[in-house]
């Protein structure tokens, strides 16, 4: 409750309420929550069956799951046990994500610093929290995407059905899946359906650990899909941002993001030409969904992007991957069809109204006593006063609120004790040795 | 009507753009054109960090209404000799130290009167300077 980044939860009767209009789906609440209250939704992988031709679209951060005793070809052949038809990565959009950035850095035309609207989490925090900023988002579509459209190219000219081709991508985020859910800026996602990262590495790393996946080295020793070094690069911390010329940032992690927004926002900060934001910390590596250790999928990205670097360079014929064959074609498809719109949060529609609660809700605070202690349910005393002004919480629900009332005779003991239990549920209050860190802890 | 203080000390870079941040905060709870936003914090701030820059202490007062946000500030310090000069674009009197900081570029007085419907400076030197910016939501 207390992590969330727009104050979009409250809790009632013991279970956590999430208001979706605040939510921007960055999964810091996923990340804390003890009990594993929060869920992400995703396809399962029946849906493939759907389809005859199955597409797992993957980013790099999947293959830094696995131990590096684990070949790349080990993992593609457990995905086709799985029922995937096809394993693609989708770095290869990224050659022409970086010309498109830097046509608008230097182009007059759009306001700076232009953000990039590579984490979906990013963009939907700006929504709500800095609408001022809505217009500085690059109107681009993410690489999972160009590469969703470049390969149902790629495969209808093969002859593919597009009624039986199926394209799914493997997310490291919540807020991806969210993104394909309710897409903002296009109106249907690219995308057939979204994977959960984490659920399918176990899948996966089950199938080669029984031994069931054999390294048979019978692949070719240079891989199909071969995103270059920087490509592969782009979704860790820096990777948009060192490609970018003129006065390029990055800053990575929620918290840190916010702040920087603020500076942008009252002009502290200038002459910033493009903005790489990343919701987690570490990025995609640090991504919600993701099983392994954040650093060490960096080390490993950055293991496996060298080592491409080198294949290339000393491999005249070997090619990156660069869907440089249909470039004009995803050029035209590239920029997002609709404009991003702000989603403000405001205490009334009416501005006469929303200043009365405003008002009223700093007269509150001189009572509440600050110290966001969590116990009313909202996450700090300021968000329990903005409730109470818009008839969603009562000054009641404050512990320290109760204890004046109990004293001047204005709420009786068994009130106090109904109303905790309407805020944490009915049984919270008696003893219970099996939570988290008690003397029977259990799951 | 909603009003708002804060005190500044001169001196106090890190601390400087707190009023902006929680001014900003109120007006976007009220629905506030995120445009007439932007401009009301941008003349407060570069307004707040002038008296950190120059002056001794100030005090910043804001009056909300549903029409518009009005903002004064009085400082104690040097005041400004020539008014008329010192609202030129460029024109600058910020020291070494200052200008090392990235302020003092001579933009501020012109930045503020660029974004505010209403402007007003009066200043007596050796003592202080006021202001009174007013930005209207319609």
């Amino acid at each position: 409750m207390t992590v969330c980044p727009t104050q979009a939860i409250r809790v009632v009767k013991g279970k956590a309420l999430l208001n979706p209009n605040r939510c921007i789906d960055c999964g810091e609440c996923f990340r804390v929550c003890p009990t594993f209250a929060y869920t992400v939704m995703h396809d399962n992988i029946e849906v493939l069956t759907k389809f005859k031709n199955r597409i797992a679209l993957v980013p790099g951060v999947f293959f830094g799951q696995f131990p590096d005793n684990i070949s790349i070809d080990q993992i593609h052949q457990a995905m086709k046990q799985l029922g995937f038809s096809h394993v693609y990565e989708i770095e290869g959009g990224v050659e022409i994500l970086k010309g498109a950035f830097n046509r608008m850095v230097t182009s007059q035309e759009y306001e700076k610093p232009i953000i990039s609207s590579f984490c979906p989490s990013i963009v939907r925090l700006i929504q709500v929290r800095f609408p001022g900023l809505v217009g500085n988002i690059a109107p681009l579509i993410a690489p999972a995407d160009i590469a969703a459209i470049y390969y149902r190219k790629k495969l209808m000219e093969e002859g593919a059905d597009p009624k039986e081709t199926g394209i799914f991508y493997v997310t490291p985020c919540a807020a991806k899946i969210a993104a394909f859910k309710s897409p903002v800026g296009e109106e249907v996602s690219s995308l057939d359906g979204v994977i959960n990262l984490n659920f399918l590495f176990n899948k996966v790393y089950h199938l080669i650990f029984q031994g069931k996946i054999v390294d048979d080295n019978s692949s070719v020793e240079i891989p199909l899909d071969l995103p270059d070094e920087k490509s592969i690069r782009w979704s860790l911390t820096n990777g948009e941002a060192k490609n970018i010329s003129g006065r390029a940032l990055c800053v990575d992690g929620i918290k840190n993001v916010i702040d920087f927004l603020e500076k942008i926002e009252n002009e502290e900060v200038t002459n910033i030409d493009f903005l790489e934001l990343r919701a987690c910390d570490e990025s995609c590596a640090g991504g919600i969904l993701t099983a392994e250790n954040r650093f060490l999928v960096v080390e490993r990205l950055n293991k496996r992007a060298r080592k491409h670097g080198l294949l290339i360079r000393e491999n005249p014929d070997v090619k990156a991957t660069s869907f440089a064959d249909k470039a004009d074609y995803l050029l035209d498809r590239i920029i997002l069809p609709q404009k991003i719109e702000p989603r403000s949060i405001v205490l009334d529609e009416d501005m006469v109204k929303a200043m009365q609660k405003l008002k009223k809700s700093r007269e509150l605070m001189c009572f509440l006593p600050a110290i966001d202690c969590g116990a009313c349910g909202a996450p700090t005393c300021q968000a329990l006063a903005e409730d109470i002004v818009s008839q969603k919480a009562n000054l009641s629900h404050c512990i320290f609120m109760q204890r004046q009332m109990e004293k001047h005779n204005k709420l009786s003991n068994d009130h106090a004790f109904k109303i905790i239990e309407k805020v944490w549920g009915a049984s919270r209050l008696d003893k219970d040795c099996y939570k988290k860190g008690a003397k029977y802890e259990t799951n | 009507m909603m009003y708002f203080d804060y005190k500044v000390a001169g001196g106090d870079f890190t601390g400087a753009g707190q009023a902006s941040s929680q001014l900003k905060k109120a007006l976007k709870q009220l629905g506030v054109n995120p445009v007439i936003i932007k401009r009301s914090v941008i003349a407060l701030y570069e307004a707040e960090v002038n008296i950190v820059a120059h002056a001794n202490k100030g005090i910043i007062r804001i009056h909300v209404t549903s029409d518009l946000v009005k903002m004064e500030l009085d400082d104690e310090g040097p005041g400004i000799e020539n008014i008329s000069k010192a609202m030129e674009k460029g024109y600058s009197t910020a020291s070494e130290k200052v200008r090392s900081m990235g302020f003092g570029a001579g933009m501020g007085l012109s930045n503020i009167q660029l974004n505010a419907d209403i402007f007003k400076i009066t200043s007596t030197p050796g003592e202080g300077t006021h202001l009174e910016i007013i930005v209207q939501f319609k």
